[in-house]
């Protein structure tokens, strides 16, 4: 049933006029050119990361193509196996621009994954705590402050230890730290929100619990939902860099564009910029473009925006 | 009242007791603290009576009631590594964090709010799109990333701050706290604004987005059309609106900051809890690792307690009763 | 550039802050940077390196070790076996600790009692005062120790262990010596204050027996995180560094402020096998991803042909940056019982795909290849690029890189089949020969860290042979012999040698130690170099 929160909440919070909700939703995030530039910019990075394995030069993952006797190389050098680096190579000697394509797959993955299923446990949590209060409220909240007071990079370590490494165990990771700010954003608007007269004149009609919380309260939470959960693939995709700084995130041959930083990062002091440098552009490009996006979602989405 | 502050504390020894229980489970998931300890030619003996010494031959379950029973007449167990009484090793780290903590939130407040006000008031102007933009920046680069160019570019290439250390402490009442010199001071700026980043970030935006919901708002119309100066409007009527966000949001940041001051901590060398931690973890020292999060817990409990006070004040219309 | 102005600036800053004496304080005072911290200030408590360099800054020991690890008079002056089981050294006269308390016999039998008795300690220094059967105080100057079989490791141990004074140190605790109350000792720096994890601040002990440390006053700093060590050198916060990390070496031997230190150090990297399985090891697989009937790491031809495929001068080359020596046995030349003749295998990837295919592999096998990340230099790069040997071969490999509390963790379970650890040797054949390719025996406290679990009862006999030999000339051949032995059967594939590396600003100079130990006594203004 939450799966389809997201999907199904502008529809009651927009009106119906001449025009469906959709064209009409449709027409107002279009008005701002810069969200629609960004969209199209998304979709290229998302296309990129779907069709690597076809485009990319390299497959960056198979150890047999990769030589570290082609290690480091600079941007533009033909390579041992007479690939052309643009971007240059990494340590091992692999292709940065296989190695960024590849890595968007992952990086998006779990930046997405994580933020949409976190989102909506936090979410479905937070509300269910501000709509019922006593004890459930007390129960989820000390859950909540149980969770955000571990600190993410210990909890990230403890589950990883648990589970190995890997992508999907990353996901997992970075959604148990994370759930606990949407549980946290959702309760404070919809406490506020539960008190508004259109909330009680819902209950006033004996709507089912479900449809006041989904169609009424959730609604009227959405934009700082949105605001967070933006913020939150952003921080998601930087909190899996960090695991891969400190040694805990992805597997060492299948880097993420956070790993490719990390990896890069210690070559930075010795002038050798580019292997830290270009995923690092790829990641800025990508979650500029997500956050674009986000903002004006959460401009057309507020109903109080409306006039 | 005292009800409701009785209950969050009985509220907040269960999450402390969770807590302990959760680390216990997890180190012994982790690895053997031994194995890592242990200098590496020490053989089968040595190895068997490290393991007695630190009490950790018996099970698990007997271990933890071990350490409950300590805990109780507050003793929190000593450190494997320093062998000294994990409470005070934290407490001695902690004036540290705060410090840094208190820093980057300041810096946040005083950098994001005007920034955000400035955003949310003139949305289509260049400067807002600029100031959006840059927000993004804040949040998207991963902070060890920013954290070693910040000190590249400051402290190697200009050579205005120093690259790394705490500098100069002045004692007071008994704490040292090092923003009351100047050396001091310019040890702090570059690892507070490494850890502010995001924060600035978040309040920008989170300031922008109240200001452009409160514009529209019929109290502010209501409070334009009767004529109030739009700095009044702006002032009392928008931002005692958007303060609530913000203040949960930085609120609830600020445990987050001290929790996560890990990474920054150990780029700047910073001798806060968050090196200790990290430190702690890297080689399983349990005992400074529960009481770490133990002391967490408690200052978590304690900021929800003020956010959530700070709410009733800041908008009655939130009253503590009817969540208690 | 303009920075570097502004660099000397900052350090005359620092300086002056250090010790407020004026202009020539610089010269007085030293900033120095490690990598990894000094977590007690009392010297039996943890065996763990950074501990023994800040305490070999503080205390001193019976048996001294020179930067090339080689035995030199401490506290004693000389030794030497009175019988086959008895061991006499000689007492320094005139030593005094810090607090002006004569050093005498009575304080090494003090010491000697203190060491297995530290409470709470994870690792203790015990194992070198096990053989110790008995202590005996001949007269103030004089000490002998009764073991009960022939010891030739005697001296070696002392020159582990640090010595106390039993009127100061009687009943001290290890807090006593964190809090610098109980940081007494007879070494060249007396310790002005500690920060845990933080800095220690020294002073220079006006009253020492030997050289005099060249700085009145030593901050010695850690900064655990790499990037951050080095930028702080470059700024000029701190004038000395150690673990250089190899992706700087670049960028600082091009750098005119900068100048670095080099030394071939003890430790080795290699790969261990699972020599334990005869039936399926858990991370070989034939191409399909089944598994092996049985282990094919135990034939001695896979082994050879997996040591064979690896190009040690390439990863020292491309890898290393050029800081290791590739190695094809335990210790580096020039130390005691090192293997002459004996060099790095070179690599054949031919001859490594023939033995393959007569072991019965001629299509090779997949496995995986473990190792910590954040433990050795580039530890997890080093498996990448022998990953990509291996499927050169076609012993198709996948990495994989963990955190070392799990992964060592793992690893002392005997879980892996394949993967990478660090040794960091005494300066004898015997060190790493017995604890990691001697039988795993809990009794003899053998194969301490031979998680492989390899087992050759040949092997262990000449160990315990040269065990009991007290002539050192005899004792190096029957080491060298162990070790071609070992070699032969490939009970470990080694790699390389770490080459330990300190930088520092041109002012300075530096005697660079095989045992990695960072001590301020170490270090010199640069115009004194030339004198040395």
């Amino acid at each position: 049933m939450s799966s389809t929160t997201l999907g199904a909440a502008p529809v009651p919070a927009v009106p119906p006029k001449i025009e469906t909700p959709f064209h009409r939703f449709v027409a107002e995030f279009a008005a701002s050119p810069i969200a629609v530039g960004a969209l199209v910019v998304f979709a290229i990075i998302a296309l990129v990361a779907i069709l690597a394995p076809w485009i990319a030069p390299q497959n960056p993952y198979d150890l047999a193509v990769l030589d570290i006797m082609d290690g480091r190389l600079e941007p533009g050098s033909v390579g041992g196996t007479g690939i052309t680096h643009w971007l240059g190579t990494d340590d091992q000697g692999r292709d940065m621009l296989s190695g960024i394509m590849y890595g968007l797959r992952i990086s998006l993955t779990v930046g997405a994954g994580s933020a949409l299923i976190a989102c909506l446990v936090g979410a479905s949590l937070g509300m269910l705590a501000a709509y019922a209060g006593g004890r459930t409220d007390s129960a989820i909240m000390r859950l909540v402050d149980l969770q955000l007071s571990f600190p993410a990079i210990l909890a990230a370590l403890m589950i990883l230890a648990f589970l190995g490494k890997g992508i999907l165990n990353v996901v997992i990771a970075i959604v148990v730290v994370e759930w606990a700010y949407y549980a946290r954003t959702v309760r404070g608007s919809a406490l506020v929100e539960r008190r508004r007269e259109y909330i009680e004149a819902a209950q006033c009609l004996a709507l089912p619990t479900h449809r006041v919380i989904f169609r009424h309260l959730l609604p009227n939470c959405l934009p700082p939902l949105i605001v967070v959960g933006t913020m939150q693939i952003a921080r998601a995709i930087a909190l899996e860099a960090t695991l891969s700084f400190l040694g805990l995130g992805v597997p060492i041959t299948e880097p993420s564009l956070g790993l490719l930083i990390a990896n890069g990062y210690e070559y930075m002091l010795s002038g050798k910029y580019w292997i830290s440098f270009y995923p690092g552009i790829a990641l800025l490009v990508t979650i500029v473009s997500i956050n674009l996006v986000g903002d004006q979602l959460r401009d057309v989405l507020n109903p109080r925006l409306k006039k | 009242m005292t009800v409701y502050l009785l209950r969050r504390l009985i509220q907040a020894a269960g999450v402390v007791l969770a807590m302990s229980l959760l680390v216990f489970l997890g180190v012994y998931a982790i690895g053997d603290p031994v194995e890592i300890l242990i200098s590496p030619d020490a053989d089968q003996i040595e190895r068997e009576r490290a393991i007695r010494s630190l009490g950790l031959d018996l099970p698990l379950w007997e271990q933890y009631l071990v350490f409950l029973g300590k805990a109780l007449q507050g003793d929190l167990g000593r450190s494997f590594v320093f062998n000294e009484p994990a409470l005070r090793l934290i407490l001695d780290r902690m004036p540290a964090t705060l410090e840094l903590a208190v820093g980057a939130t300041v810096a946040a407040i005083i950098i994001g709010l005007p920034l955000g006000l400035y955003a949310g008031l003139r949305p289509d102007s260049a400067v807002s799109k600029a100031i959006m933009a840059g927000s993004i920046l804040g949040f998207s680069l991963p902070t060890f990333w920013v954290g070693l160019m910040l000190i590249m570019v400051f402290a190697v290439q200009l050579g205005w701050l120093p690259s790394t250390g705490r500098g100069e402490t002045v004692e007071v009442l008994g704490v040292r706290w090092s923003f009351l010199t100047w050396n001091g001071l310019s040890h702090m700026i570059l690892p507070a604004i490494n850890l502010s980043l995001f924060k600035i970030s978040l309040v920008i935006r989170l300031t922008r987005a109240g200001v452009r919901e409160a514009m529209l708002m019929d109290y502010v119309k209501f409070a334009r059309a009767k004529g109030l100066s739009p700095n009044r409007v702006v002032f009392v009527h928008v931002f005692k609106n958007i303060l609530i966000p913000v203040v949960t949001v930085v609120g609830l940041e600020f445990g987050g900051t001290i929790a996560f001051s890990v990474v920054t901590e150990s780029i700047f060398a910073w001798p806060g809890m968050g090196k200790l931690i990290i430190d702690s973890i890297n080689v399983l020292d349990r005992p400074v690792m529960v009481a770490y999060l133990m002391v967490i817990v408690l200052m978590f409990v304690v900021i929800n307690l003020v956010v959530d006070i700070t709410y009733t004040v800041l908008d009655p219309r939130v009253r503590l009763e009817g969540k208690a | 550039m303009a920075g570097t102005a502004h660099a000397a600036a900052g350090a005359l800053l620092s300086a002056l802050v250090l010790a407020p004496g004026g202009a020539r304080a610089q010269q007085a005072a030293l900033t120095m940077a490690v990598g990894a911290p000094v977590t007690s200030l009392d010297p039996h408590y943890h065996q763990l390196s950074p501990n023994n360099a800040a305490a070999s800054m503080i205390f001193d020991r019976l048996v001294n070790t020179d930067h090339q690890s080689r035995m030199v008079p401490g506290l004693a002056t000389e030794w030497r076996v009175v019988e086959p089981t008895v061991w006499e050294f000689k007492l320094r006269p005139g030593v005094r600790f810090h607090n002006g308390q004569e050093f005498t016999a009575d304080d090494v039998a003090f010491t000697i009692a203190r060491v297995p008795n530290v409470p709470n300690s994870p690792s203790s220094f015990a194992i070198y005062t096990r053989p110790i059967r008995e202590v005996q105080v001949v007269d103030p100057l004089t000490i002998r120790f009764r073991t009960e079989m022939p010891y030739p490791l005697m001296p070696m141990d002392m020159s582990n262990l640090f010595i106390l004074d039993r009127q100061t140190h009687e009943g001290a605790a290890t807090e006593d010596f964190n809090g610098g109350r109980a940081a007494v000792g007879t070494g060249p720096f007396r310790v002005v204050s500690h920060r845990n994890g933080d800095r220690i601040e020294f002073e220079r002990n006006d009253a020492y027996w030997g050289d005099r440390p060249a700085f009145a006053r030593v901050n010695y700093r850690m900064i655990t995180n790499d990037a951050a060590r080095t930028a702080a050198l470059l700024a000029g916060d701190v004038e000395f560094i150690d673990q250089v990390p190899t992706s700087d070496l670049a960028k600082l031997r091009g750098d005119q402020r900068v100048a670095l230190s080099e030394a071939t150090g003890m430790r080795i990297i290699f790969l261990g096998l699972d020599h334990m399985r005869t039936d399926a090891s858990p991370f070989v697989t034939d191409n399909n991803g089944q598994p092996l009937p049985r282990n094919p790491l135990k034939d001695v031809r896979v082994r050879r042909a997996l040591s064979l495929a690896i190009d040690r001068h390439a990863i020292v080359d491309r890898v290393m940056e050029g800081a290791a020596t590739p190695s094809g046995q335990y210790l580096p030349a020039g130390i005691y019982s090192h293997v002459p003749g004996l060099e790095a295998p070179r690599a054949d990837p031919d001859a490594a795909r023939r033995l393959l295919a007569e072991a019965g592999y001629p299509q090779g096998f997949r496995i995986q290849l473990n190792g910590p990340n954040d433990r050795y230099i580039n530890d997890s790069r080093i498996i990448q690029a022998v990953g990509q040997m291996w499927t050169r071969i076609g012993v198709r490999t996948a990495v994989e890189a963990q955190p070392w509390p799990t992964f060592i963790g793992r690893a002392g379970r005997q879980e892996f089949s394949a993967f990478l650890v660090g040794w960091g040797s005494n300066p004898e054949g015997s060190h790493p020969l017995r604890n990691l390719s001697a039988t795993w025996d809990r009794e003899r406290g053998w194969g301490a860290s031979n998680r492989g679990r390899y087992s050759n009862p040949e092997l262990d006999r000449m160990i315990e042979q040269a065990l009991s030999e007290l002539d050192d000339a005899k004792r190096e051949k029957i080491l060298q012999d162990a070790q071609r032995l070992a070699m032969e059967d490939v009970a470990i594939i080694p790699l390389h040698i770490q080459t330990n590396i300190w930088a520092m600003r041109r002012n300075l100079a530096h005697t660079a130690r095989a045992d990695e130990l960072t001590r301020a006594q170490d270090v010199r203004p640069a115009a004194a170099a030339t004198s040395r």
